[in-house]
């Protein structure tokens, strides 16, 4: 979880207390994934559990200071150091209902590509103003939280490139969609017989 | 239909060839864009996006319908009228920047207005304006081979925009730049249509395609506006 290893990595440049490192977070986030104290002591308990964090000093206020432990710096080493694994059998919510769609006879793909594709552009344009309002962008948390917002353009824009080439797969297609009907063979229980090649 | 529309396309078709072998490009496009307003149009290969700014730059004559730049109606202009008008108000960007190699980059922006006639100190100061408007002040004396791609293509933004021309008809501007580069272009771009130009782009890329205030599609000639919801799958119709 990529929380639990961002507040070790923070930690791991000194030691913080709850708070500040909520607001540390923010900073590098752009506030993107806002964490609410609760989650950050649970966090912090988790970690210290787990022997990659210890309770230090408190300060005049009270505040408790976590330092980061040597195991805790190994965690971080190879957190940064690996890649990010995506989970591949996450089901995309959207493809499944255009291949549904495009599956049903009397239902116009072409409409649904057009409602979504609405939707992801103005997500899209909505994202863009938001960062060409962004103020000064050399600043070390303003690209950060640049950053952030990239990564959801890029992604939005995935989506819009997808439902067009969707869309033109779907317009090349001769009967512009694949119209299963119902199958009349009725699947026995259990797992579905595998299609002959 | 507003008045001061810097692009007005009405009913606009074009056609190849005839008969039954007419293949038909465009069909009744209504198209307008007002000042301080930027268009993308996006669509598939072949789709008729380039023919749709060839027209509306006034470079093509449609097989029907109407264009009129800044009031005036293209239809109805000489040959010499039309030059004259796309020198004043109109501005092409294109892929690969379109730049003369043995100019400068001054030389490159401050052309159209020379071809004009105007006068040697105007034309200066209005290159200088253009140029210091993209972030290049500094670079008027150089030839294009020694500036980036990203620097050639402001430069010939401020080609498209020397002189107060209004209407900038940019053509996949950012296709031949990397993602960062390609950034800078359309933010020149965003800018300058803020400060009250009116511009159309082309491209394939929804992400700079989300520069625009509105993005339509081309498909099947027609334009089908995806900006804005509440006008589901209508023909675009000028507000």
């Amino acid at each position: 979880m990529s929380v639990r290893q961002s507040l070790l990595a923070i930690l791991d440049q000194g030691p913080c207390y709850g708070y500040q490192l909520r607001a540390e977070f923010d900073r590098r986030t752009g506030s993107t994934w806002p964490l609410n104290v609760g989650q950050i002591y649970n966090t912090l308990e988790r970690l210290e559990r787990d022997g990659l964090v210890e309770k230090g000093d408190v300060n005049e206020q009270g505040h408790v200071y976590y330092e980061i432990t040597d195991a805790g710096r190994v965690e971080v080493r190879d957190w940064l150091d690996s890649p990010v694994q995506r989970s591949t059998g996450t089901r995309d919510e959207l493809a499944i209902k255009l291949a549904v769609a495009a599956t049903l006879p009397g239902v116009d793909v072409a409409a649904v590509i057009h409602s979504q594709r609405r939707a992801s552009l103005a997500q899209l344009q909505e994202l863009n103003r938001a960062k060409y309002a962004g103020a000064d962008p050399d600043g070390p948390e303003e690209l950060a939280w640049s950053l952030v917002v990239d990564s959801m353009i890029f992604a939005s824009e995935a989506e819009v490139r997808w439902l067009d080439h969707t869309e033109q797969r779907l317009s090349l297609h001769p009967r512009r969609a694949l119209e299963l009907e119902l199958s009349t063979e009725r699947p026995k229980r259990g797992r579905p017989a595998k299609a002959q090649a | 239909m507003s008045a001061d529309a810097v692009l007005r396309m009405v009913g606009v078709s074009q056609q190849y060839g005839t008969g039954e072998l007419a293949v038909s490009a465009l069909s009744s496009i209504d198209l307008e864009v007002l000042p301080g307003e930027l268009v993308a149009v996006m669509g598939a290969s072949g789709s008729g996006k380039s023919t749709l700014l060839s027209i509306a730059g006034g470079l093509q004559t449609p097989t029907s319908g109407e264009v009129v730049i800044d009031g005036e109606h293209l239809s109805t202009a000489k040959p010499d009228q039309l030059s004259a008008l796309r020198r004043r108000a109109v501005g092409f960007v294109f892929q690969d920047y379109n730049l003369i190699p043995t100019l400068t980059a001054m030389e490159n922006v401050t052309l159209p207005m020379e071809l004009d006639g105007v006068g040697r100190r105007t034309v200066r100061r209005a290159g200088r304006d253009a140029l210091g408007l993209v972030g290049l002040a500094d670079r008027g004396d150089a030839y294009p081979d020694d500036l980036s791609g990203g620097q050639q293509q402001r430069v010939a933004i401020a080609r498209a925009i020397i002189g107060g021309r209004r209407l900038i008809l940019a053509d996949e501007p950012t296709g031949a730049l990397d993602s960062v580069t390609g950034e800078q272009v359309m933010k020149t771009i965003r800018g300058r249509v803020d400060a009250g130009a009116a511009g159309i782009l082309v491209t394939h890329d929804p992400r700079h395609a989300a520069w625009a205030d509105r993005i339509v599609y081309l498909r099947d000639g027609r334009i089908i506006d995806e900006s804005r919801r509440d006008s589901a799958d209508a023909v675009l119709v000028a507000r």
